[in-house]
């Protein structure tokens, strides 16, 4: 591990990736180029081999490093429903609220959070009127409330992680 | 309904666009040349995938066509949820302002339910460290001064599911 001073408080936590890794992740999180041959083109930028490129996203992709890589959907401009949404649910009854809420295909993430309210899930149906149908099921079949947050405006939307 | 993006009259997809969705939710096709790979399963030349494939990105139904990393194996392990409780009147301009912080990722109004839940605007932060992740909601309180009445961070213990945004073949279940 090199330790560089100002990188101090990262080390700890920021597993070792090679350089090319480190590149084709913080590329790769930024888009592939809609080319008629993206892959070649971002291995070009990255002065690496196209095939080096393919074999080290398997591979990442394998190994858990990545969750995916293809296109990231924008639902509400799909005409569909999106929605966060929060539980509370006590931990006796955690693993089974967690297993059955997440059988629903509906559900895109889920997350434990700690908070009263500790499970917030992302609900994502093919049509507006899904949401309300889908949380309606959800509290069925849980026997928990389901507190509905869509959002009312959007400020600002940019995920990227540097490594 | 003031400034921003309110979008509720979404434009409906094509039934080969869906396909093309339905095809790729799982993950574009690592080869060489996706596009083709994807019109041979789907009877459809490539330079229309791609062309498809752009259009729907100049549209918005895909932000972009990405990796999605596992930030917790990326090191950014804390991921804070913030959220504040903003005064009615002020949230329009202090959500554009908290969402105009480089450290922000995600930044939405949404609404309270009180008594559980007095949070009306959610920043997200991500860290390395529980302390990275104070700062900078630090950085989000000062900003927002007397318009905030109350504050907390939930962090994410655990990833529950992550299967990203999904379209699901036209039936019903049950």
């Amino acid at each position: 591990m090199s330790a560089i001073a100002e990188h101090e408080d990262r080390q700890p936590n920021t597993p070792d990736f090679t350089d090319t890794e480190r590149a084709i992740i913080n590329r790769l999180q930024r888009g592939l180029p809609l080319t008629t041959a993206p892959f070649k083109d971002v291995a070009d930028e990255l002065g690496i081999g196209e095939q080096v490129l393919l074999d080290h996203l398997k591979a990442m992709l394998a190994d858990g490093t990545l969750t995916r890589f293809g296109p990231m959907f924008h639902a509400g401009e799909m005409g569909g429903g999106l929605t966060l949404a929060a539980m509370r649910i006590p931990s006796a009854d955690f693993d089974r609220v967690t297993e059955q809420v997440n059988s629903f295909p509906e559900v895109a993430h889920n997350y434990r959070r700690e908070h009263e309210l500790n499970m917030w899930f992302v609900l994502a149906t093919e049509t507006p009127d899904g949401i309300a149908d889908t949380i309606e099921r959800i509290e069925a079949l849980t026997g928990h409330p389901v507190y509905n947050m869509p959002k009312e405006q959007e400020f600002h939307v940019n995920l990227h992680f540097e490594v | 309904m003031s400034t921003s993006t309110l979008k509720s009259e979404a434009a409906t997809i094509s039934q080969k666009d869906r396909e093309l969705i339905l095809a790729t939710q799982d993950g574009l096709p690592l080869v060489s040349d996706p596009w083709a790979e994807l019109g041979q399963q789907l009877g459809m030349p490539a330079d229309e995938v791609l062309q498809r494939f752009r259009q729907m990105q100049e549209s918005g139904v895909i932000r972009r066509v990405a990796a999605v990393p596992n930030h917790y194996r990326l090191g950014y392990k804390f991921n804070g949820m913030t959220v504040w409780d903003i005064h009615d009147n002020a949230i329009a301009e202090m959500g554009q302002q908290v969402g105009n912080l480089s450290f922000v990722s995600h930044c939405y109004r949404r609404p309270r339910h009180l008594p559980y839940w007095s949070y009306n605007l959610f920043a997200m932060v991500h860290g390395t460290s529980h302390e990275e992740v104070e700062d900078k909601a630090g950085k989000i309180r000062a900003l927002l001064g007397d318009h905030c009445a109350g504050h907390t961070i939930l962090y994410s213990s655990e990833i529950l599911k992550k299967t990203g945004l999904r379209l699901r073949k036209q039936k019903h279940n049950n």
